[in-house]
């Protein structure tokens, strides 16, 4: 794991690092060398640690006061928000750092897409952020269900109802994941037994997902191979800590004007009404992260095949190392991927929109044209692009066109441009 | 820099394309101006006062407030009685209690700790006497409908004759603001209704805002602690973002880079 | 020059991480103080019990905080022996004037102070309370008198509404 060894200078250091190398790991963080042309995209890795602790910090003080009954979760949840010292700061923090969450893994996650940083040697750090990401949504998902109000309970009954699509064993599935014959109690209690489980998997993984990145390290703005440590790199500590802290506070401050102004507007207002199971809400729609795969779903007209399209919308995404056949990594110097690239966010854009709306009329043919292109953008424009595609010449390392070494003029204002 | 702040602007941009999508069905609501909107938002206390009013003596005979307890009225954010008004308040309804020592439930004067008592049993007892339509529990109401207190406001006072080709069925009203303009609620309010212990006069506007004020204090009773603390909170943060900006400037001013 | 720069420079070093600091300090209270007695339990502090039914030598139990106290109507035996007792002899020395203000009736938390057990009444080696877990001895006036246990038992803070009904806390 680390690139050179490592001496204690005290004598009880050296005695408990050979026994336990918890200051070979602590130093080889620190001096982590980094690319130093980073930019600000580059700090919701640390952004997104903060969300993983605070989720699982406020969710476990939650779970001191929530009761996971059918009867009772809605009651306990109205205690928490009255009763409880700071109750309310601490489920709103909860309730908002969800959509914090996936706010910036969605910025994490489309900065990988511009940069190339899924490409080899990282494509085992991107596979498994798709998981990260698969799990983030159930654990999501599983959150909502637990306050028990309306959306809640539909959102769980619609959802568990994709898997009737399964043909011959649907039902059963269906059934076995209830563990009844509708959204009942069961399935609040085994909901929460998973929504406390899934944090502590997405923790490991994100550790898998560190150490991962440090074996070839960062990828950069240029994205270039950076020899390390080198000129081009910075320690960890404190240039890309500061400024990730930075980034973060900033962050932090969205954040809290979402807790503290206007805690429930990400929310739905039928949630503060009591689970019903003789009522449907008249307009579903989860949560604002998971519409653009909502529309997926909704714009096949056909059960199974609906729900094999929103999930190979997800799961194509771990294919993408292979799907993207160009050698260069960063959109910088590929001019035509960079404008595929910004109509897959308007595409992405377009279809949380219309997975809000109605799945009626023109919204609906918005929805089956916004899906046929996302899936045309991975499996033709990505492998053909690569082949076809006049990219521009990269420059041989992050120094030389700050220092107007560059051979290349265009070359050298590109990356200007960027490290502004 | 310029960097960051773009992805500020690009994160409100995104977020508000959400909220414009939330807002899908609109419907022009009668404004009025709340006093406890706004970074300082607080509750107007008197409007509290005469909003519990309203509540108990017209609303409260169908709709319940299962997690209002009568301590709530004298805690500070709230209507902020004087803790012997509150007990009296308490006091005047008759609480279920027991068993006791044979076994037997029986009624005593509420207390302090006591929840608002309840006008009907159960769910199933509320809609055989109201119709068939269950009158909902007015805790949370105000968080629990897409339009929040206009939306309440304005129901409030939105009763007009229907319009040519709408016919009603028995117990069934017309309502500008209700959604699908079917109510089962007749209208409530007259003007001088109650008689409000402050002077004020009690117009059907009044009534509405007052009540209206007073569930969205019941939804949300530590609104006023959260714009409080809101408001420092953000304030830090804005400090110390600033010491860390300019902490962040000298320690890669030791290298060329910029940041 | 330079040695003027470095002391601005550590001032805001040193500035931003006592910022910091305060930032993570008041973060960190609410999450400790969520654990503490919410509104809902405050509010539960009083009780009221109707005594009539207690006849003289008899003791209920009744919830208080989700702790047992006893109400014990005394017999002139117990409270002649309680009020003999010299305060020397005792490990905490309290007249039983000061812990029954009305003789005949003594309320008291029956909760053992040594690790919280409740004590059995009508038993040990004093006519008072004997609690079983470390045994530790009480007198008719629930004094401590033998056994591990530091401090005489509690008496919450009570009044008689009227004749026949206590208030407790």
């Amino acid at each position: 794991m680390s690139d050179h060894e490592y001496n204690p200078k005290s004598k009880f250091g050296k005695w408990f690092n050979d026994r336990l190398p918890l200051l070979t790991l602590a130093n080889h963080l620190t001096d982590y060398p980094t690319p130093k042309n980073l930019n600000y995209w580059w700090t919701f890795g640390g952004i997104l640690t903060f969300c993983l602790i605070t989720q699982i910090v406020t969710g476990l003080v939650l779970a001191m006061h929530y009761i996971a009954h059918a009867d009772m979760a809605f009651d306990s949840v109205e205690h928490i928000m009255r009763d409880v010292n700071y109750g309310w700061l601490i489920r709103y923090i909860h309730a908002n750092g969800a959509s914090m969450f996936f706010l910036a893994v969605y910025i994490h996650i489309f900065r990988s897409l511009f940069y190339g940083s899924y490409k080899a040697p990282r494509e085992i750090i991107w596979i498994i952020g798709i998981i990260i990401y698969l799990l983030m949504m159930a654990a999501a998902f599983m959150g909502y269900v637990l306050p028990w109000g309306q959306m809640s309970f539909w959102g769980a009954t619609v959802i568990t109802n994709l898997f009737s699509a399964i043909p011959l064993v649907g039902e059963g599935i269906v059934t076995w994941l209830w563990g009844g014959y509708s959204v009942d109690n069961p399935t609040l209690t085994r909901f929460f037994t998973l929504h406390y489980l899934i944090p502590f998997l997405i923790l490991g993984l994100v550790i898998l997902h560190i150490w991962a990145l440090h074996v070839p390290g960062n990828n950069n703005p240029i994205g270039i191979d950076v020899k390390k440590p080198s000129k081009d790199t910075v320690p960890f500590h404190p240039y890309i800590v500061i400024k990730d802290g930075f980034a973060l506070l900033m962050f932090m401050i969205v954040f809290a004007f979402f807790v503290f102004y206007t805690p429930n507007i990400l929310g739905h207002a039928d949630n503060y009404i009591e689970a019903d199971p003789l009522v449907t809400p008249a307009h579903i729609v989860p949560e604002w992260y998971l519409l653009p795969f909502y529309a997926i779903l909704r714009s096949v007209p056909d059960k199974l095949l609906g729900v094999v399209a929103m999930l190979s919308a997800i799961f194509i995404l771990a294919a993408l190392p292979w799907l993207d056949t160009s050698k260069i990594r960063s959109a910088v110097f590929r001019p035509l991927y960079r404008q595929f690239y910004w109509i897959l966010v308007a595409d992405v854009l377009v279809l949380g929109y219309v997975g809000a709306m109605p799945a009626e009329g023109l919204y609906l043919l918005i929805a089956r044209i916004a899906t046929a292109y996302y899936f045309l953008h991975f499996l033709v424009i990505l492998p053909v692009l690569g082949f076809k595609e006049k990219t521009l010449p990269i420059p041989l390392s992050i120094t030389e066109p700050i220092l107007g070494g560059s051979p290349n003029l265009a070359t050298a204002k590109n990356k200007e441009s960027l490290n502004r | 820099m310029k960097n960051s702040i773009r992805i500020f602007f690009l994160t409100t941009i995104i977020l508000g394309f959400q909220f414009n999508s939330n807002a899908a069905e609109k419907v022009e609501y009668l404004k009025t101006d709340w006093s406890f909107k706004g970074l300082f938002g607080k509750f107007d206390r008197s409007a509290l006062q005469r909003g519990y009013q309203v509540y108990t003596e017209v609303c409260s005979s169908c709709h319940s407030m299962k997690y209002l307890s009568y301590r709530n009225l004298s805690e500070k954010g709230g209507p902020e009685f004087t803790e012997a008004q509150a007990k009296a308040i308490a006091a005047s309804f008759e609480v279920k209690d027991g068993p006791n020592a044979d076994g037997d439930m029986f009624t005593r004067p509420g207390k302090l700790s006591d929840k608002f008592v309840m006008p009907y049993d159960n769910i199933k007892a509320a809609q055989a006497a109201n119709g068939g339509a269950y009158p909902p529990d007015m805790s949370v109401l105000v968080k629990a409908r897409g339009g929040g207190v206009d939306y309440i406001y304005s129901l409030l006072q939105g009763y007009v004759d229907p319009p040519e080709g709408v016919t009603l069925d028995d117990g069934v009203y017309y309502n500008k603001y209700m959604y699908g303009n079917k109510i089962k609620m007749a209208n409530q309010l007259s003007d001088g209704l109650v008689e409000y212990s402050d002077g004020t006069n009690a117009t059907i506007e009044q009534m509405s805002k007052d009540v209206t004020t007073f569930l969205m204090w019941a939804a949300e009773p530590h609104l006023e602690a959260r714009h409080k603390m809101g408001f420092k909170a953000i304030v830090y943060l804005i400090i110390l973002t600033t010491l860390v900006y300019f902490s962040m400037k000298k320690i890669w001013s030791r290298i060329e880079t910029k940041v | 020059m330079a040695e003027k720069k470095t002391n601005r420079r550590d001032f805001l070093f040193t500035a931003t991480y006592a910022v910091g600091a305060v930032g993570v300090g008041a973060t960190v209270w609410p999450m400790i103080d969520q654990m503490n007695p919410d509104a809902s339990v405050k509010a539960l502090a009083s009780t009221e019990v109707d005594v009539s039914s207690v006849n003289p030598g008899k003791t209920i139990t009744v919830l208080w905080r989700g702790k047992p106290v006893f109400i014990r109507r005394r017999t002139d035996e117990e409270i002649a022996e309680a009020r003999a007792v010299k305060l020397e002899e005792l490990k905490h020395p309290e007249k039983d004037e000061d812990r029954a203000l009305n003789p005949e009736w003594l309320v008291m938390l029956g909760v053992c102070t040594h690790l919280g057990c409740v004590p059995l009444d009508q038993k040990g080696d004093y006519n008072g309370w004997f609690c079983p877990c470390h045994g530790s001895h009480y007198d008719t006036s629930g004094r401590i008198r033998k056994g591990p246990a530091p401090t005489n038992m509690e008496i919450p803070k009570y009044e008689f509404v009227n004749a026949n009904t206590i208030k407790i806390g």
